[in-house]
């Protein structure tokens, strides 16, 4: 099967326009008969729950959670970015798809990314219609910060908890549509598998995650909206729960699988403190718009910190290195994220590292308090304030801007963020890769989705700051909505998919089989032993920094690990009950082939970009070397039967719009 | 640290469920709660035990998943966090803690520490949203003025994580802080006035309907909340809905 991205014709600023404008579309009172199944309800698909609702088609919504709410959207801090230049600092449609294409170093498909900066602004006026609380100024109108990456402010935000407010938008939009009998939600249920009938996509095989049941839904199309798998870490930022199982079995099902090692390491999350850790926390990108990220210069001092002999603030201005301001003057504190995580990782592997582990970097608001302080007692035409006052007015502001952010820092680690810097290190937070998928968000199954995280198109090699909730609302809302209806025009003679099938029959079995087996298995250790064995060979082998023979050394051990799971697996309890040892078997037992399958991916690209950094491939100054001759293209692979067996196809990118060139933050 | 906990065990709905005994060992102050809980549990299934069936998901306090009763409080004896946020420094070598579900007749037991909160989802469903479709032409963001201050409040009021810990807290299991919250919000900005009688009356029907208590002003749950959510919520609440009340 040849890849066929089925991106419109025509000057890019016309393509999403003119490609509406001829879309096939279904009438209302066939939308009536047709039902759509959606895999998760976080931004992106409770978004697309919501809207397709409004159309009027069937929905049925699936959650692992008791509530669309919980979805893990909701734990995004800093914002959503728009192009809406409500800043007047000379923002427009272009830039912000110059920024995205630029800051994914060149490895996204630019046709997507010009139709996401586009409707970027929809989003933030539907938002607003639904009541979200974004912040504001003291005329009324909307505030805007900066992120990484860029040279405009075009975030908005609503206080360090953004994305819980666009969820709630959203779930507020599904719960209309719950109320009206639009949308069947299924809360505490768990999709287990695809069932295919004719090579298209016909319904699922879900768990009831209360009762245990073994549960058959049928549609006319599925929707995967199910997040992304960083938890193939096992430490990460994501929640507990997020698992890769959804995009796993439809992968496994005839969905290529785009880009499996373009992961995201987040510069700034709460550095590890011990072995029985279950998870990261991130202090959002926000914060470098005020903190200044430094390492002591001197090694002794480094030591003595890590000692405990001596406090950061102890150590006076000129014996810090600010080494983002130092490297990269342009942008200094806000590179992009990747190049950020890089250069906390350099400092610390040169021994700067502060922390009792050595891996961690000072973020510090010091400065920042200073300078509002002085700003405030301006302000309030108080002549010659006291260092007491300014830093007491200083600290208001940033309790204003990042108060929940220092509160969580605090409770984590029990420290002040306010008297003494912030400790922070790189973590896996996102991934790029994903689901492949053409223009219209089909994959290569027919009548099967991916939205959202889940995808692949939009970030390239590396995602922008505050873009993520911008993407998972432009599929959901704006974009899946009117391209699906492409699709299901031929679908409104089909009737209601029964389930009584051969189809669903084989897939019922054999995911009621793998169920057994876990239960019936009996063997030695837990779940999570295994899935914390696979997290550290993917982070020390597959992580921050490449190489070939760390590679072909990470798909031999997560082999190794995969076998002896399957052998040696212990779950407990029952099939038919609630069990949340049972649950986490199934998807660990689906990390194991993909972490094969990211490894190999990382194997093949012979390259660095964005955050897929490859120590064989790097310039004389440590930046990534791309490769763009050999490398322009994304790797899509198609599962035959084993992770180490699966095809690569290559969709090539081509760059009309933007000139290739090597990304520069100096 | 080394702990006695006593944990309520239930194996389904119909259980009648009882407090067990465990002793964990070797736990430091820098675990989160819940991460001495999976100490717990990895032990439990080592030994051929059913680990304890808790909620939880983000484990940094937004998804409002985790619940607990902790010694007797919502969310363990810290204040303005989950349970999730919850660390062990808070507690001592040698202390016994009691572990519980949240407990209110609207929040049935569904497993061990996990309860059914769905009756939060149907409050929801009867009112809790603008009815705004998506279409790409609603008005320009700007184009609706909001003051700063009225902004800020509708945000504090929305950062309720539904969590259940008000319900759990008060004495009369009412739902009031958690209703007031969603109704202040929208009655806050100018894109919720218009629906606003409909609103306040749909979902305190739907609350009464789901058998959650009436509020007797005792204050538990602004204590309790781990977002702090104010009372004056709730006396928002009150006002909006005898001004839908009267004709």
């Amino acid at each position: 099967m040849t890849l066929n991205s089925k991106v419109p014709e025509g000057p890019i600023k016309d393509k999403w326009i003119s490609y509406k404008d001829k879309i096939n579309l279904v009438n209302p009172a066939n939308k009536r008969n047709i039902d759509i199944i959606v895999i998760g309800t976080g931004l992106a698909g409770g978004s697309a729950a919501a809207t397709l609702a409004e159309l009027g088609y069937n929905v049925k919504a699936f959650a692992y959670q008791d509530s669309p709410r919980r979805a893990h959207s909701i734990a995004a801090q800093g914002g959503i970015n728009a192009a809406k230049n409500y800043m007047g600092d000379g923002d427009s449609v272009y830039r912000l798809f110059y920024d995205t294409v630029k800051g994914g170093d060149y490895r996204s498909r630019e046709a997507n990314v010009y139709r996401l900066a586009e409707v970027s602004g929809n989003i933030i006026d539907q938002c607003v219609a639904q009541g979200v609380p974004f912040a504001r100024d003291y005329g009324g109108l909307l505030d805007n910060r900066s992120f990484g990456g860029v040279l405009v402010s075009r975030t908005f935000y609503a206080k360090g908890q953004t994305g819980q407010q666009l969820l709630l938008g959203a779930y507020s939009a599904m719960n209309r549509q719950i109320g009206r009998g639009k949308i069947t939600m299924y809360n505490r249920h768990e999709m287990l598998d695809l069932v295919k009938v004719d090579g298209k996509a016909r319904g699922i095989i879900a768990r009831n995650l209360i009762t245990g049941e073994i549960e058959r839904h049928s549609a006319h199309a599925v929707v995967i909206a199910s997040g992304g798998y960083g938890n193939v870490y096992y430490l990460s930022t994501n929640a507990m729960g997020s698992n890769a199982t959804a995009a796993w079995k439809v992968h496994k099902k005839g969905a290529y699988f785009a880009n499996p090692c373009f992961t995201q390491i987040h510069p700034t999350c709460i550095p590890r403190s011990g072995d029985y850790q279950s998870k990261l926390t991130l202090m959002s990108e926000s914060l470098r718009n005020d903190g200044r990220i430094w390492v002591p210069k001197n090694m002794e001092d480094a030591v003595a910190i890590r000692e405990g002999r001596l406090k950061p603030t102890e150590i006076s201005e000129e014996n810090r290195d600010y080494y983002l301001e130092r490297r990269y003057p342009a942008f200094g504190n806000l590179v992009p994220r990747d190049v950020a995580s890089r250069a906390a990782k350099e400092r610390c592997d040169a021994g700067h590292g502060v922390n009792k582990t050595g891996e961690a970097v000072y973020l510090d608001f010091s400065s920042a308090i200073e300078r509002y302080g002085k700003e405030q007692a301006k302000i309030h035409g108080i002549k010659n304030p006291s260092k007491e006052k300014i830093t007491e007015l200083g600290e208001a502001i940033i309790e204003e801007k990042y108060g929940n952010l220092f509160q969580m820092y605090e409770k984590i680690v029990a420290e002040d963020p306010y008297k003494t810097p912030m400790m922070i290190y790189p973590a896996t937070h996102y991934t790029m890769g994903g689901i492949w998928v053409d223009y219209n968000l089909m994959t290569t199954v027919d009548g099967l989705y991916a939205i959202g995280e889940a995808n692949f198109s939009d970030h390239g090699a590396n995602r922008l700051g505050a873009s993520a909730l911008m993407q998972g609302l432009a599929d959901g809302y704006f974009v899946l909505p009117y391209t699906i209806g492409d699709y299901l025009s031929n679908e409104i003679r089909t009737g209601e998919i029964p389930t009584d099938t051969p189809e669903f029959d084989a897939v019922e079995k054999e995911v009621k089989e793998r169920l057994e087996f876990f239960i019936n298995n009996k063997g030695t250790h837990s779940v999570d032993h295994f899935h914390k064995k696979l997290g550290k060979v993917m982070w020390e082998k597959v992580g921050m920094a490449r190489n070939a023979k760390h590679l072909k050394e990470a798909i031999e051990e997560i082999k190794e690990i995969r076998e002896d799971f399957w052998k040696n697996v212990k779950v407990p309890g029952k099939v038919n009950e609630l069990n949340p040892e049972l649950e986490k078997a199934g998807r660990v037992a689906d990390f194991l082939e993909l972490g094969e399958l990211f490894a190999k991916d990382a194997l093949e690209r012979n390259e660095s970009c964005g955050g897929h950094f490859r120590e064989e491939y790097q310039t004389p100054e440590g930046e990534a070397l791309r490769d763009d001759k050999n490398y322009a293209y994304v790797a899509a692979w198609e599962y035959t039967g084993k992770p180490s067996e699966a095809k690569l196809h290559k969709e090539e990118l081509k760059f009309k719009d933007i000139e290739l060139k090597t990304r520069s933050y100096k | 640290m080394n702990l006695t906990l006593l944990i309520w065990r239930q194996k389904d709905a119909r259980d009648k469920g009882k407090m067990v005994k465990y002793q964990v060992s070797g736990i430091s102050e820098h675990m989160s709660f819940l991460e001495m809980l999976d100490v717990l549990n990895e032990d439990l299934v080592n030994k051929n035990e059913e680990p304890v069936a808790f909620d939880h998901d983000c484990r940094e306090g937004i998804c409002g998943m985790c619940s607990l009763q902790i010694n007797g409080e919502a969310h363990g004896p810290d204040r303005r966090i989950t349970t999730c946020q919850l660390h062990m420094r808070t507690f001592k070598d040698g202390d016994t803690i009691y572990i519980e579900p949240f407990r209110s007749k609207a929040f049935p037991v569904i497993k061990d520490l996990i309860v059914d909160r769905t009756s939060f989802e149907r409050i929801q469903q009867a009112g809790g949203f603008i009815s705004v479709n998506t279409s790409g032409n609603t008005q320009d963001a700007n184009g609706i003025l909001i003051g700063k201050e009225e902004a800020d409040m509708a945000m504090d009021s929305a950062t309720c994580i539904g969590c259940g810990a008000c319900v759990a807290t008060c004495k009369n299991s009412s739902a009031m802080l958690f209703v007031s919250a969603k109704v202040s919000q929208y009655a806050l900005l100018p894109q919720g006035r218009i629906e606003a009688k409909d609103r306040v009356k749909n979902m305190i029907h739907q609350m009464d309907l789901e058998g959650f208590g009436n509020c007797t002003n005792t204050g538990a749950c602004e204590v309790e909340c781990p977002k702090g959510i104010s009372l004056e919520n709730i006396a928002r609440l009150n006002r909006e809905f005898l001004k839908a009340s009267v004709k």
